[in-house]
């Protein structure tokens, strides 16, 4: 399916058609010359809209939250003060918070997304890869307010009651770590969204790191298990130094989901702008000071200095998931050029 | 010599045995968050699930009442996202696969494809607000319907794009052969193709954008009465399940429970809808 086989000129006929006029009824079975031209055009028309959106968004966001960088220059970033009583904003808590949460997020996604991964190509029975397969993809389809609800009504009470006083018990103990795990085990907070998000992002990350394993030439493999490997062997010397770049991207495409969640981070955060060693504590990320906040901030630079928050979190979405794009697409092509 | 030899062996085994224990341990973990959100939430919805839920106005606090606003106003923007991103996706997914291949502008169009894929929905619902409901000065359903067309607009391009690729070049060389115009080829030999494979896409876009939250919140808001009037702001589910869930009156929890099963319901049933009526993996 190469370009120049798509290149087949459409209508062969015409110019022998201009240069011998043919009879009326001849006339009818060949379209006029416009069509395809216009076809053409009106799907590259759409394609466009669609490659502009982006630096639509950005434009649009960015003159939005102009006021508030008016207001606050460059200091918006750094500053750790959220008081829309007196009108001063910093956008550092929640940039703290939606990084606190998303990188929470991959310590426990990405082991739990590895062994779902792993499970469904190296070990799983046939019969039960699809359904499998699909039971995984569902934890992705359940939309995010559903994570909220369960997260808030359900998984923080037993959280709080289980998890976290045995957390405090052994890492609370651990030096450097133990302050992270420090205070009163309400359930709700920067740790309790972390983990709900990596829940909710093993499906993506679990896709990605399937794929790419897939595309490990079976030769390969084989070989290795000729030589007497083990299955943890061939995974683990193989498999992985083989699709290490596409476990990467399928990783920050994780990182990406995490970053940007919105509903179940806001329900179980806490809501409050703060910055505090123990994970144990509410905090706010970006998505969840917008959805908290936005539809009832009047005064403008409060106002912008939310949509500025949304600016600061596409950017940092978009660097990630180009990032992950690339690498992924980088394997494909690697991969092609090796086979 | 060969004591040593079996003691690596077995300290082998064991270490593939371990592991591969923990890998199904992940998955039995996943496998245990899945039942746990589905079993609380069948446990909540289904006692709150009653008739009055489509046929009555969502209450004030304290008060029986039903979702029937919130479930028209879902329908109607879903519905009218789907009927706006549907034509323009496949559009672009058709210039992606049939014109541009890789050329520079579809090689950088699809790359913003992949990334809108997964950006934050709720950026999109920031963007139509800057964009329209500043300007319009009010909250809509047509802005909701916008914000959510945004967010499958990429999921149908992508689709229609891989679905058009499966497509081999005989089959259009046979069609232009036949004299027809490139166009007519596309959308009468191609596209009516793979016309599974697409229709999986769209269905695929209207389950994820049944369930958003985010993009609704600064662009349809919500409503408490009904309202056919697109232009302003309009009742939807998602927004409901989460006032109502957020507020403190036993009411209003037990209609977020119920509004969560029939939204994750229609979600879940569109999903499965689409990977097994319409599954297409290859050209019919």
């Amino acid at each position: 399916m190469s370009a120049s086989e798509a290149q087949v000129p459409p209508m062969p006929m015409t110019d022998a058609t201009l240069r011998h006029p043919e009879p009326v009824g001849a006339k009818r079975t060949s379209p006029p010359r416009w069509q395809d031209p216009l076809f053409e055009h009106t799907t590259r028309f759409f394609a466009v809209l669609v490659l502009a959106l982006l630096a639509c968004i950005i434009v649009a966001l960015a003159w939005a939250a102009a006021p508030a960088m008016r207001k606050f220059g460059l200091a918006f970033f750094v500053t750790d003060v959220w008081n829309p009583v007196t009108l001063t904003f910093g956008a550092l808590a929640p940039i703290y918070g939606t990084l606190v949460t998303s990188a929470i997020a991959l310590v426990i996604g990405v082991p739990l997304s590895f062994g779902i991964a792993l499970f469904l190509t190296e070990m799983c029975p046939a019969v039960l890869k699809r359904p499998l397969g699909t039971a995984v993809e569902l934890l992705a389809a359940i939309p995010s307010i559903i994570y909220g609800m369960w997260g808030l009504f359900v998984f923080a009470p037993f959280f709080a009651d289980h998890v976290q006083p045995l957390l405090t018990g052994t890492l609370g103990k651990v030096w450097l770590v133990g302050a992270l795990f420090q205070g009163a085990p309400t359930g709700i907070g920067v740790l309790a969204a972390g983990v709900i998000l990596s829940v909710m992002i093993i499906p993506f990350i679990a896709a990605v790191m399937r794929d790419v394993f897939e595309v490990v030439p079976p030769v390969l493999k084989e070989s290795a298990y000729g030589l007497g490997c083990t299955t943890w062997e061939v995974v683990r010397n193989i498999v992985l130094p083989y699709t290490r770049v596409g476990v990467i991207g399928g990783v920050m495409l994780g990182l990406g989901r995490a970053l940007g969640e919105t509903m179940a981070v806001t329900f179980v955060i806490g809501n409050a702008y703060r910055i505090r060693t123990s994970l144990y504590e509410p905090g706010n990320s970006i998505a969840s000071a917008l959805a908290n906040e936005f539809n009832e901030a009047s005064d403008p630079v409060h106002r912008a200095s939310l949509i500025a928050l949304g600016l600061v979190l596409f950017v940092l979405t978009l660097v990630v998931l180009a990032a992950s794009r690339w690498l992924i697409a980088h394997l494909a092509r690697g991969e092609g050029a090796k086979t | 010599m060969s004591g040593r030899a079996t003691g690596i062996y077995r300290r082998r085994l064991w270490i593939n045995r371990i592991n591969l224990a923990m890998s199904m341990g992940t998955m039995a973990i996943g496998m245990l968050f899945l039942l746990w959100i589905l079993a609380v939430l069948f446990r909540n919805g289904a006692s709150a699930l009653s008739p009055t839920l489509f046929t009555q106005m969502t209450p004030p606090p304290g008060s029986a009442g039903g979702l029937m606003n919130a479930i028209y106003g879902s329908v109607l923007i879903v519905a009218t996202a789907t009927l706006i991103s549907t034509p323009i996706g496949i559009l672009a997914g058709i210039y992606l696969a049939e014109y541009g291949r890789n050329s520079p502008l579809a090689e950088a169009t699809r790359f913003i494809n992949d990334i809108l894929l997964s950006a934050p929905s709720i950026i999109l619902g920031l963007f139509v607000y800057t964009v329209y409901v500043l300007y319009v000065g009010h909250f809509s359903g047509w802005a909701g319907s916008m914000a959510l067309a945004l967010i499958a607009i990429p999921v149908v391009v992508r689709t229609t794009e891989n679905m058009l690729r499966l497509v081999p070049s005989s089959l259009r060389e046979a069609a232009v052969a036949l004299g027809a115009p490139m166009w007519r080829v596309i959308l009468m030999v191609t596209l009516k193709a793979v016309r599974g494979g697409v229709i999986t896409g769209v269905l695929l876009a209207v389950a994820r954008i049944s369930g958003e939250t985010a993009p609704l919140l600064f662009t349809a808001l919500n409503n408490q009465f009904w309202s056919a009037d697109m232009n302003g702001p309009m009742a939807n589910l998602p927004v409901v399940i989460f006032q109502f869930a957020m507020s403190p009156f036993e009411d209003w929890k037990a209609l977020a429970w119920a509004a969560a099963l029939l939204i994750t319901m229609t979600v879940l049933i569109l999903n499965i809808l689409a990977r097994t009526v319409f599954r297409q993996s290859s050209v019919r």
